[in-house]
């Protein structure tokens, strides 16, 4: 090994830094466009982009698992290119597709890992053990993973990843395809590791939700670029004030509802569901009181009237010109019952 | 922990893992016990009738003539069948969780390997053990049968470093014909039914250079023993050796680049 | 709108059995090329083995080329029921289902495919053994026979292959028959004539296999000229073959159908 010691790191005490990223495959798509990006020690960095907009790609490379074309990148004060073993003893990665062996148990799983990161004998199996209690596998110990849900396939991937205590995780799409309760128990733990263990995580998803709820810190990627960046308050506030939706009481009334938005409202034509209800975004200075006074003075019956704080989705929309939520979520289920159609 | 200890720890742990797969899953195991012993039946029973063929010289019968291929034969599928499990790793992901964890990834190919000679050994013991029993007429000494082991496991590990250098270029399943034909064909352009001074037409002049015909008469005459062409056996061997090694390693390299 | 009669829809589903077959080069490719190394290095690596007395002919050439058209039967059969295992495990059955199409029109359309494979592939088999020097003893009608009796071969086999598929419904069981019917196609009389055979116990399975029969009576056409005895037994194996699978695949077809 030819890897200089890890007094040669970087100037910033990030714990992940990248300077112009890029990756090119041969003969493909520019997967990767020149990203920036800076992570603090101890934050939980949340990746948020639709399917195929680099996500996995910048994880595989700051993993050292992917060559990188152009650019810098360090994880853990050592740089990606050149110390890629200091780095893997950094970190630890869950990536996407739970790659387990389905022939083997969870506990010959952590007893593969852990020698593979060359814990102590005497070591391997209290912390085998105990890391498969954590997350809530042991009555599922001595069963072969090929047995497992999915969300027990990312639990048992999550452990695996943190059998040599990294100070920094990498999750990819940590929940795509779990139900809402695994997704939940998921959650949990990865606050739990940021919060108690001080673990760095860039955590790359999908969902709005997911990022909102647990990330400290947003990046939006898209088609290989980094739309925008920030806490998901401050994202959000970027937006602008809150939305109001009125659903007038008579449809009748619809246009003219529509000119009482447009009096007090940023009202866009475009942003319309078309189901009845009409919605504009509050202005600065103008509260929901001024539109309730204005519909009255108008002599205006409402059936229903809501105020929407905005999402990451409209940061999404407001930086892409497209919605993020269910791009890349068109799982199918295929229930063809063959003995359901007799003549 | 000392370097050295680590790869060796690293590649140990893995050979655990590809053994404790192979042996606990019917679909895998029983293929591999059951093809060799079907080719062998197969040849040695139906074709035994050759031994009256004027000129056909082998001093221990058809069946031990047979043995002597079937064995080469079958070190050499387990090095194919280990490919294969290496194609099917890069193909679930399961190879990105050794190459983050290990800090030294020809470890990887080392723990392959050993699991691949446990199981030629394993394989190669049962056919041997069939083959007496069934009647076999064995010659050879003490020495004999280390070189034929040695030679088998030679096989062996050629047909590994072939075929993971394929599967470490093409990380899928579907690379599964390019493993087996080749070596399909290189064995069967070799005296399989009869000595090579019976074989007739073109292929005894592609049998005459094909550098597995030495190993497989070789192997013939350790069982008769009477130990012939050992240094072109073993001279072709460690030079394929070196130049599959290179073929591995420059594929492993390839994986590391592609992200695994 | 009229319902469209049989021999209609037999055709459509045939003619797209013919192309996927054609199309897919990868399925047919070592079902022709493989069998061709296999006959080549066998008759220089065993012609010793017509000195033996009795040997039925002084060129191993003639004698095996046989066992291609059996390896190409095999092919056919993990063909066709891969194919029909794949359309039911992707729904492109239950699409064809919800026509009005009879569920034999559909069968005999799937193995169109087969067929014309087992054709064209006797015919190149025969081309390839006459031009690397092997003898034909039984002249033009022999020629037909000949054809015909692959095409049987392929016939009867697919319909293995399509019952397996039918019934079970994955690709992967239909895949795990190769070495089944390897094993089959190595004990029979593939490699040496039944009489001689020396170990008895080989020679008892191979008599009882029936693609020993089917072997012999490709064989014969090469070696000894239009033997009716032979023929018969060769064809009617196909035909028994052919019409028991065919019921088994109608009947599981109905079953996963509702029809």
């Amino acid at each position: 090994m030819s890897e200089s010691s890890p007094t040669t790191s970087t100037t910033s005490d990030a714990s992940i830094r990248a300077e112009g990223l890029v990756k090119q495959f041969k003969d493909g798509p520019r997967a990767v466009d020149g990203i920036d990006l800076e992570v603090a020690p101890g934050e939980i960095y949340g990746f948020l982009g639709p399917n195929g907009a680099g996500k996995s790609t910048t994880v595989l490379m700051l993993t050292t698992l992917l060559p990188i074309t152009d650019g810098r990148a360090s994880v853990g004060g050592f740089d990606v290119a050149t110390q890629g073993s200091h780095v893997r003893a950094t970190i630890g990665a869950a990536l996407q597709e739970a790659a387990l062996d389905p022939n083997l148990t969870a506990v010959e799983h952590m007893r593969l890992q852990t020698a593979l990161q060359g814990i102590a004998k005497a070591d391997r199996k209290r912390l085998g053990d105990d890391l498969i209690e954590r997350v809530g596998l042991s009555d599922a110990a001595d069963r072969k993973a090929g047995t497992y849900s999915g969300g027990m396939r990312r639990r048992l991937d999550l452990a695996l990843s943190l059998v040599h205590r990294p100070r920094i995780l990498f999750l990819d799409e940590p929940t795509t395809g779990l139900d809402p309760q695994s997704r939940t128990a998921l959650w949990e733990e990865v606050a739990r590791l940021a919060r108690e263990d001080g673990t760095t995580i860039f955590l790359t998803t999908q969902y709005l939700e997911e990022a909102d709820q647990l990330a400290d810190r947003v990046g939006i990627i898209d088609g290989g670029k980094i739309v925008a960046e920030g806490t998901p308050a401050a994202l959000k506030s970027e937006i602008g004030l809150p939305a109001v939706e009125i659903l007038p009481a008579d449809p009748g009334d619809h246009e003219r509802v529509i000119d009482v938005l447009r009096a007090n409202c940023s009202y866009d034509e475009s942003q319309q569901t078309g189901n009845g209800t009409v919605s504009g975004r509050l202005r600065e200075g103008t509260g929901l009181t001024e539109i309730v006074r204005a519909l009255d003075a108008a002599g205006l019956k409402v059936a229903n009237l809501a105020v929407h704080a905005p999402t990451l989705d409209d940061v999404f929309l407001a930086k892409t010109g497209r919605k993020l939520e269910g791009a890349g979520d068109d799982e199918e289920q295929d229930e063809h019952d063959h003995d359901g159609h007799h003549h | 922990m000392s370097q050295p200890r680590r790869f060796t720890e690293t590649a140990l742990i893995l050979a655990w893992r590809n053994l404790h797969n192979f042996y606990t899953s019917p679909a895998l195991i029983i293929p591999a016990l059951l093809f060799p012993l079907f080719f062998f039946t197969a040849f040695a029973g139906g074709l035994s009738n050759v031994e009256n063929v004027p000129g056909f010289d082998f001093p221990n019968g058809y069946t031990a003539f047979q043995f002597g291929f079937v064995l080469m034969q079958s070190a050499a599928f387990g090095g194919v069948f280990t490919g294969f499990g290496i194609a099917r790793d890069f193909e679930s992901g399961f190879s990105r969780r050794i190459m983050l964890a290990t800090p030294h990834r020809t470890a990887m190919l080392a723990g392959y390997a050993i699991s691949s000679f446990v199981r030629a050994v394993v394989v190669g013991a049962m056919l041997f053990a069939i083959a007496l029993a069934v009647g076999m007429d064995y010659s050879g000494g003490v020495l004999d049968t280390v070189g034929l082991v040695a030679l088998a496991l030679g096989v062996n590990m050629l047909a590994l470093l072939f075929a993971s250098g394929v599967a470490f270029r093409f990380r899928t399943i579907q690379a599964g014909p390019l493993m087996q034909t080749p070596v399909f064909m290189v064995l069967f352009l070799t005296p399989v039914y009869v000595p090579q001074a019976l074989l007739h037409g073109w292929i005894e002049s592609v049998a005459a250079v094909n550098p597995l015909t030495f190993v497989i008469e070789s192997g013939r005459s350790f069982i008769a023993g009477v130990p012939e062409e050992l240094l072109l056996a073993f001279g072709f061997g460690a030079v394929a050796a070196l130049v599959l090694a290179i073929w591995s390693l420059t594929g492993l390299r390839k994986a590391e680049q592609a992200g695994g | 709108m009229n319902r469209p009669s049989t021999f209609d829809q037999t055709r459509e589903v045939a003619r797209r059995s013919v192309l996927a077959t054609i199309r897919q080069p990868a399925q047919w490719a070592p079902a022709l090329i493989f069998p061709l190394f296999l006959v080549a290095v066998n008759s220089g690596g065993l012609n010793a083995a017509t000195k033996i007395p009795g040997f039925p002919t002084d060129s191993y050439l003639t004698f095996a080329l046989a066992i291609p058209f059996m390896q190409a039967g095999i092919f056919s059969l993990l063909n066709a029921g891969t194919d029909l295992a794949r359309d039911i495990e992707d729904g492109f059955l239950d699409r064809m289902a919800l026509t009005p199409i009879s569920r034999s029109a559909l069968l005999t359309g799937e193995l169109a495919g087969v067929v014309v494979q087992g054709f064209m592939f006797g015919a190149i088999f025969l081309a390839v053994g006459l031009a690397a020097g092997a003898d034909f003893e039984s002249g033009a009608v022999g020629v037909l026979l000949l054809l015909a009796l692959a095409s049987a071969i392929t016939l009867a086999l697919g319909c293995v292959g399509i019952f397996v598929a039918a019934r079970i419904g994955s690709s992967e069981a239909v895949q795990g028959l190769f070495p089944l019917f390897f094993m089959f196609l190595f004990f029979s009389s593939m490699a040496m004539p039944r009489p001689l055979i020396e170990q008895d116990w080989f020679r008892a399975v191979a008599t009882a296999n029936p693609i020993s029969y089917l072997i012999e009576g490709v064989r014969g056409l090469f070696i000894s000229g239009v033997d009716g005895e032979q023929l018969a037994l060769a064809f009617g194996i196909c035909a028994a073959i052919t019409v028991i699978f065919m019921f088994g695949a109608t009947r599981a077809l109905s079953a996963r159908l509702g029809r």
